[in-house]
């Protein structure tokens, strides 16, 4: 690890005042274990982890959760458990309990790239250190993305929370130096093309307050699978958050998103525009999975993820929908 | 007093364990200590042309940075001590040979310090070609023979006419199996503390045999071994991989000796994969042949497995199959295959895990073909003496153990037809495997000696590698001279003590124990001729050796494994819901570390069937699964019922004074091939290359 200076902010405005050029740290779970092993290399953190930003509350037909919520806490809230169950499993299948209690919901959606490659300083990659190449490409390929890649970058997004999050079409809060905005969730991580080195649309000192997640009938049936190496304590490879309202024995809304095929968690309307009005079948959802991997470019060890990732797409659409399976 | 064996005593080392009291090698108090963290090479063939440590060195706190270029040279290289022993990269050339090979080593006065600076280092090189493809080097395959510290075997052995045999069956099944390479991760990485005085050593190391560390650092150092002390107190885990003195463990005597002062290195999680050896990679073709009534006809079982391109370590998955049934037509061949890979060593059963895979899920294909139940084709087969050599078995209750795996895993319940039972919406299956291992014996001493004051104490300069060494051999010695087990205490763990050999190849407890008994009985009659309790401390050495006898008969631990599988048909992931290993290995020394021991190598089992691999990125030569995150091996969850039993007492008068088989490796025998026969048996498909992982099963 590198020298870094370390500075710790009383509040929200002091954090965003002296946020530019510092990263913040909230559970560290991922920046730390970044900055141990020199890729992440801040010359300055600031610690937020001791805001007043964990609550967690139903307001407004939303779910309001504050920034450093663990995932814990998220994930065995009652109402989370009743209005967005997808959400809660989501945050369940992911990491180890002990990582879980420290991993706040700010730094999650903030999750860096698990690729191999991105974490060896050994080898070449764009996102680490911009236009040295990449040596992902054409080497050990299972884990990586087969949508939104591009020449530059093919490493997957690893968040399980995020995938839920986009499903559930969650804003996130942000403050910054020039006030508070909202963000769709599925605007905040940006798709690698040439700038892989780029991930997220925040701006400098832009300061995650809190994500706002809708809840309605639909969320309420929403549901995430998750398919890994193991049980416990392995990244996805393929899963999908879910969430299919049935009314009158037809579909009348649905929404889903793949984790672990995407450089982001990935979400197609027209795939969920398919759904609409049919009945909950297997060859409904078949269908709905089918166009969400169209354009899918699988390099040499992930072609499985395209047709894992459809029939992880199914069960989870067929779970939500209560569906026999 | 008596009966102190077999009685489940808790582990000695257990709380200290637990409560951090325990100080393992790199935790030993030093005044002074610097701490060295190796710089290892990103490419994985080269020739260093230059090191750059100017902004390593600026880094504060820290001492040096050592490479070929400035380290002082070996007076005695730094060769193997022995045949366990691996060849070492020690900073005395310029040669990379694989990838995150040791190239140079930051010391400085912290831990972090020396990490960070050793991330520093700019190490130019001119690169060489190199591949770690076993596909590459086929062509180039060679035999070469298998040896032990227990001797030596042939690569080759061939009885009767296997070909004439294949040609005429009327049941047959050929196919190629293959292991991956695979990586140790015990929980201690590896690390040893210097410390010189004059021309005297002591090195307090992570290691499974303290002479041979001694033995190689004393050549290196062109010392007397006397001059060499090597203190191993605890280990975190050692499963082979500490079964010899790697780079690190010279680089820290090189570095203490030039810096004159004690260095300790302790491996990183990432260093373990490469500089410490690993399950190499094999491919194994079986032919195996039946006649109408289930009677095998032929055997044949080709492995190659890889090693490095500087040292020979061979993985004898073939072995199994000289032993394992009976049959009139056997060959087995060893081929091994150079790659630019750091060297292999031994991991839990090396052989005996990766070729107890391949025969047993072709014993299960057959017996499939020819439509009789694994266990009753098994039976037909049984091999009353040494398949090969026509020995007796010293011992062997494999009978009894499938009877009584079968019967507390409700194997008669099981439906032969893949694909028909249902649970939850998952497939289930059921399958099941012979285990078998070598019982090792080999020469070693031990010290007993009483004290006035009735307390014991035994030394034995064995380690304890979690095992349980040092409740064992204290129950042993109690038992032997007669007195409450609280009165004996047992050291190890130090070359000042008599010898014993390296924990490895499930020896030390057969061997140990032989040892102490040995010395307890020298001891009780020292003690009877006086007649009176003791005013000094009376001693009495114990010597044990393999006996001339003991070559006359085959010797193996054996055990049956049963597992039970639930698929998801759609989405592929695999979960062992049950695993039950029935296990006869001579007499048990104490039943509850017997079972953690089973129990551990039959978790290992889930582990090889379904998780680990060290993936390697063949265009860059290296693993890329460095870190426990993305080097999986069983988490709890992974991990439901886990089931060993065993036979408390298996006579065996030959196989070593004791009785004692050692139980180390055979829990992991024979595991991954009932795992993946009832896989088969779940989804009807067999999986022939480990690890079984979800995209194998769409």
């Amino acid at each position: 690890m590198r020298l870094f200076t370390f500075q710790r902010a009383a509040n929200v405005d002091e954090a965003v005042a002296s946020g530019a050029g510092a990263a913040f740290l909230a559970g560290g779970t991922n920046l730390v274990d970044l900055m141990k092993i020199e890729v992440l290399n801040p010359e300055r953190v600031l610690d937020v982890s001791r805001l007043d930003l964990a609550k967690i509350e139903v307001r407004e037909g939303a779910l309001q959760i504050g920034a450093l919520a663990s995932n814990t806490a998220v994930a065995e809230h009652a109402e989370v458990m009743r209005a967005a169950p997808g959400l809660s499993e989501a945050l369940l299948s992911g990491a180890s309990p002990q990582l879980r209690n420290a991993a706040t919901v700010g730094g999650n959606l903030l999750q860096r790239t698990r690729c191999a490659y991105y974490r060896d300083l050994g080898t070449r990659c764009n996102k680490r250190e911009p236009n040295s190449g990449c040596d992902a490409m054409e080497g050990w390929t299972r884990m990586h993305a087969v949508l939104g890649v591009s020449d530059k970058c093919i490493a997957a997004h690893p968040s399980d929370m995020c995938v839920a999050l986009y499903a559930l079409e969650a804003m996130v809060r942000v403050r910054g130096p020039a006030g508070e905005r909202d963000i769709p969730v599925g605007e905040l991580h940006l798709l690698p093309g040439d700038h892989p080195e780029r991930e997220f649309s925040l701006r400098p000192a832009e300061l995650i307050t809190g994500v706002r997640v809708p809840i309605d009938a639909l969320s309420a049936r929403s549901r995430y699978v998750k398919v890994r190496d193991r049980q416990s304590y392995a990244f996805a490879l393929a899963s999908c958050a879910a969430a299919v309202q049935v009314e009158g024995g037809a579909i009348r809304a649905a929404r889903f998103a793949l984790g672990a095929v995407g450089t982001k968690p990935w979400r197609v309307p027209e795939a969920e525009r398919s759904m609409q009005g049919r009945l909950p079948t297997r060859e409904t959802f078949a269908r709905a999975a089918e166009i969400a991997l169209r354009g899918a470019a699988p390099r040499r060890d992930n072609a499985f993820k395209v047709e894992l990732a459809k029939r992880t797409a199914v069960r989870a659409l067929m779970l939500s929908a209560g569906a026999p399976s | 007093m008596s009966d102190e064996i077999g009685k489940p005593y808790p582990r000695r080392d257990g709380r200290a364990k637990v409560t951090g009291e325990a100080a393992y090698s790199y935790e030993w108090p030093v005044p002074g200590i610097l701490y060295g963290v190796l710089v290892t090479s990103n490419l994985a063939r080269g020739r260093i042309t230059a090191v750059d440590s100017a902004a390593a060195e600026r880094e504060p706190g820290v001492i040096a940075v050592l490479t070929p270029f400035n380290a002082m040279k070996l007076p005695g290289g730094a060769k193997p001590a022995d045949t366990g022993d691996r060849v070492v990269q020690v900073l005395q050339d310029d040669q990379i040979l694989y990838s995150n090979q040791p190239v140079a080593v930051a010391i400085a006065d912290t831990f972090e310090r020396a990490l960070h600076a050793a991330a520093q280092v700019r190490v130019s090189a001119q690169p060489l070609p190199f591949t770690v493809r076993m596909a590459d080097e086929l062509h180039a395959a060679f035999p070469h023979d298998i040896r032990t510290s227990a001797g030596s075997q042939p690569a080759d052995q061939l009885r009767g006419d296997v070909e004439a045999a294949l040609r005429r069956a009327e049941h047959k099944v050929e196919a190629d199996y293959e292991t991956p390479p695979e990586t140790h991760n015990p929980l201690e990485p590896h690390a040893t503390l210097a410390v010189w005085s004059g021309d005297r050593l002591t090195l307090y190391d992570a290691t499974q045999g303290i002479f041979g560390v001694r033995k190689k650092l004393a050549t290196a150092f062109a010392l007397p071994p006397s001059n060499v002390r090597v203190i191993t107190k605890y280990v975190g885990g050692g499963f082979g991989c500490k079964g010899s003195a790697w780079s690190h463990v010279v680089i820290a005597a090189l570095a203490a000796k030039q810096l004159g002062r004690p260095v300790k290195i302790a491996l990183t999680r990432p260093q373990m994969f490469g500089i410490v050896g690993g399950r190499p990679q094999t491919r194994q073709k079986i032919s195996a042949a039946a006649d109408k009534d289930g009677r095998l006809i032929a055997l044949r079982h080709e492995t190659v497995s890889t090693t490095s391109r500087f040292d020979d370590f061979i993985e004898p998955a073939a072995l199994v199959s000289r032993h394992q049934y009976q049959c009139e037509n056997i060959e087995t061949k060893h081929r091994l295959v150079r790659l630019d890979i750091g060297t292999p060593t031994y991991m839990r059963a090396p052989g005996e895990s990766s070729g107890s895979f391949a025969l047993e899920s072709a014993i299960d294909e057959l017996a499939h073909e020819l439509g009789i139940d694994p266990i009753d084709f098994r039976l037909k087969n049984y091999a009353e003496t040494d398949p090969i050599e026509g020995k007796p078995f010293s011992s062997k209750s494999l009978r009894r153990c499938y009877e009584l795996g079968a019967e507390r895993f409700g194997w008669q319940k099981r439906t032969r037809r893949p694909e028909l039972v249902l649970r939850a919406g998952k497939l289930v299956g059921t399958g099941m495997a012979t285990a078998a291992y070598p019982a090792n014996y080999t020469k070693a001493s031990a010290i007993a000696r009483m004290n006035p004051d009735g307390t014991v104490l035994v030394q034995s300069g064995a380690v304890d590698i979690g095992g349980g060494t040092y409740t064992v051999m204290a129950q042993v010695a109690a038992e032997t001279l007669g007195v409450p087990y609280e009165k004996v205490k047992f050291d190890l763990g130090d070359t000042e003590m008599p010898e014993a050999p390296r924990s490895g190849g499930s020896i030390t407890a057969a061997s140990v124990a032989s040892a102490v008994e040995a010395a307890c009985r020298a001891l009780r009659q020292k003690l009877d001729a006086m007649g009176e309790r003791p005013r000094k401390p009376v001693e009495a050495l114990g010597e044990v050796a393999p006996s001339e006898e003991r070559k006359k008969y085959a010797l193996h631990s054996f055990g049956a494994q049963f597992a039970e599988v639930e698929v998801d048909p759609d989405l592929g992931m695999v979960r062992v819901t049950r695993l039950v290993g029935a296990f006869a290995a001579g007499r048990i020394l104490n039943a509850r570390l017997a079972r953690s021991q089973f129990m551990g190598g039959m978790v290992w089992g889930i582990g090889m069937a379904l998780h680990e691999h060290s993936v390697y990125d063949e265009k860059l030569g290296r693993i890329m699964t460095r870190d426990l995150a993305d080097y999986h091996v069983p988490s709890h969850k992974d991990v439901v019922i886990v089931d060993p039993i065993f036979i408390p007492v298996e006579k065996d008068d030959v196989v070593d004074p004791a009785g004692v088989k050692g139980i180390g490796e055979i829990g992991i025998t024979g595991a991954a091939a009932a795992i993946a026969n009832a896989v088969f048996n779940a989804t009807g498909k067999r999986v022939r290359a480990l690890p079984i992982t979800p995209d194998k099963l769409l």
